[in-house]
């Protein structure tokens, strides 16, 4: 789905983020399962707290990661599909 | 083999129960189960699961707004970073015991609904609960709490996917869980009374979808199918004693709600030992765990590590056999069974209401 730049994305109501100190890695927790998250996952999930557009989440981790504007459009993939899957599992507020 | 990690509790705090639905998946001898573990025990146990693994709680029952212990283990699960989400038919309740229990860490509520016709849904519940239960719902969202309105589906109320989800959408659900009967414990002493037939239930099934799609990113929509109308089993719980731990009220520990249907288990209590050590090696929990025990066809067949051969329970009922292939599998010898249940005529709708 392509998304609005400017679309600020917020974790639904029923799902938590926390950290898993089992698996070492961060999850998304909510009543019917969990989500185990990878780094990267957990890096956008930890930005989809109602307060930042996409394109200030993409900014965000392309500046923490210190890569170029290629390395900026990967970045985007990532995040955009990320977004998607979590709007897909119903974990992001409409 | 090596424990699983097991990652949902359902802690079932007790069997009390103000209504009686025909279809409750408490035992049928309710009387033989009345012990009920003491708040300590259910702390203790909630840190047990936590350090198996386990990352959310699930209070149920019975009704778990029984026990007047339920803020502290919800303080008790937030302590612990557990998830934690309260099953519930709502009564008794009051906004202000909410609003305590979201102040102690509760992150989620499910009320399930008989009907969405008043009069309708207390005659399943045998009990006059409809009003409350519209009015706990309201409280949960106006509280900013996620809900799941969960309704138990069957000939009754079948006919009423468009009433259930214009309601789901009303109190604000944000989840609908419209879930087809599953014919054990007090649903399988009404079965000739609950189960629909094949075109009602197709119907309800393209209804629903219709709102699945329309509500998408919205509503989450979930329409579960009886086993008894498919041609393979559900996968039980994924799997017997494997993602989840289902305790009931007097501390005994179960792969799932219907397990201590089955006679020819013992299974043992955190009273008397650990939660890991049960979970490790009881060995009611590891009789059906993984695959060694499967029979023919499942041991051979390629869907085994998908539905793990269905349920046990099912089998136990339906065929005395607990280590036998889900009668729901249409590869299952006994399978004919399931066949005759429900090609039936439709039976007297007289319900057997669950005992107290
Ligand atoms: S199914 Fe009905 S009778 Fe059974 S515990 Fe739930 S509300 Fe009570
Ligand atoms: S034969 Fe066993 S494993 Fe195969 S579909 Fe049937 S129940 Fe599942």
């Amino acid at each position: 789905m392509a998304r609005d730049p400017s679309f600020i994305p917020k974790l639904a109501n029923k799902a938590r983020l926390r950290f898993d100190r089992h698996s070492g890695s961060h999850m998304i927790v909510y009543p019917e399962r969990g989500l185990a998250l990878n780094d990267s996952a957990a890096k956008i999930a930890k930005r989809c707290d109602g307060t930042r557009s996409l394109t200030e989440i993409v900014d965000e981790l392309a500046r923490e990661a210190g890569v170029d504007a290629e390395g900026r459009a990967d970045v985007e993939t990532d995040v955009l599909a990320f977004v998607d899957l979590l709007a897909q599992k119903g974990l992001l507020e409409p | 083999m090596t424990a699983p990690r097991p990652y949902t509790l359902i802690a079932e705090l007790t069997y009390r129960c103000p209504l009686r639905c025909p279809y409750c998946s408490n035992p049928t001898d309710l009387a033989a189960h009345d012990g009920e573990l003491d708040t300590d025990t259910w702390k203790r146990v909630l840190g047990e699961a936590e350090a198996l693994g386990v990352v959310q709680v699930h209070f149920t029952g019975g009704e778990p707004l029984a026990r007047r212990d339920l803020e502290a283990l919800v303080a008790r699960a937030r302590e612990l970073e557990l998830y934690s989400n309260l099953v519930t038919s709502g009564v008794p309740l009051t906004k202000e015991r909410l609003a305590g229990l979201v102040d102690n860490g509760l992150d989620h509520v499910q009320v399930s609904i008989q009907s969405a016709r008043p009069e309708r849904a207390d005659a399943i519940a045998g009990y006059a609960a409809h009003p409350q239960k519209i009015q706990v719902m309201r409280w949960v969202t106006e509280l900013g709490l996620p809900l799941t309105m969960n309704v138990v589906l069957h000939r009754a109320n079948l006919d009423e996917i468009d009433e259930l989800v214009s309601l789901a959408e009303d109190v604000g659900a944000s989840r609908l869980e419209l879930a087809n009967t599953q014919y054990v414990a007090w649903a399988l002493s009404n079965r000739d009374a609950l189960l629909p037939t094949r075109a009602a239930l197709e119907a309800a099934g393209e209804i629903a979808a219709r709102h699945k799609a329309r509500l998408q990113g919205k509503m989450d929509v979930l329409f579960v199918k009886p086993d008894y109308f498919g041609t393979t089993p559900k996968a039980c719980m994924d799997g017997w004693a494997r993602r989840f731990i289902h305790m009931v009220p007097d501390g005994r520990v179960l792969p799932c709600h219907a397990a201590t249907s089955i006679t020819t288990l013992r299974f043992d209590s955190v009273e008397d030992r650990s939660l890991a050590d049960i979970w490790t090696s009881s060995e009611a929990l590891l009789a059906y765990r993984g695959e060694a025990w499967m029979p023919e066809p499942c041991k051979s067949c390629d869907r085994r590590a998908v539905d793990f051969g269905g349920c046990r329970c099912q089998a136990f009922a339906l065929t005395g056999d607990a280590a036998a292939t889900d009668p729901a599998c249409q590869l299952a010898p006994q399978h004919a069974l399931v066949e005759a249940a429900r090609s039936r005529e439709p039976g007297e709708r007289r319900y057997l209401y669950r005992g107290r």
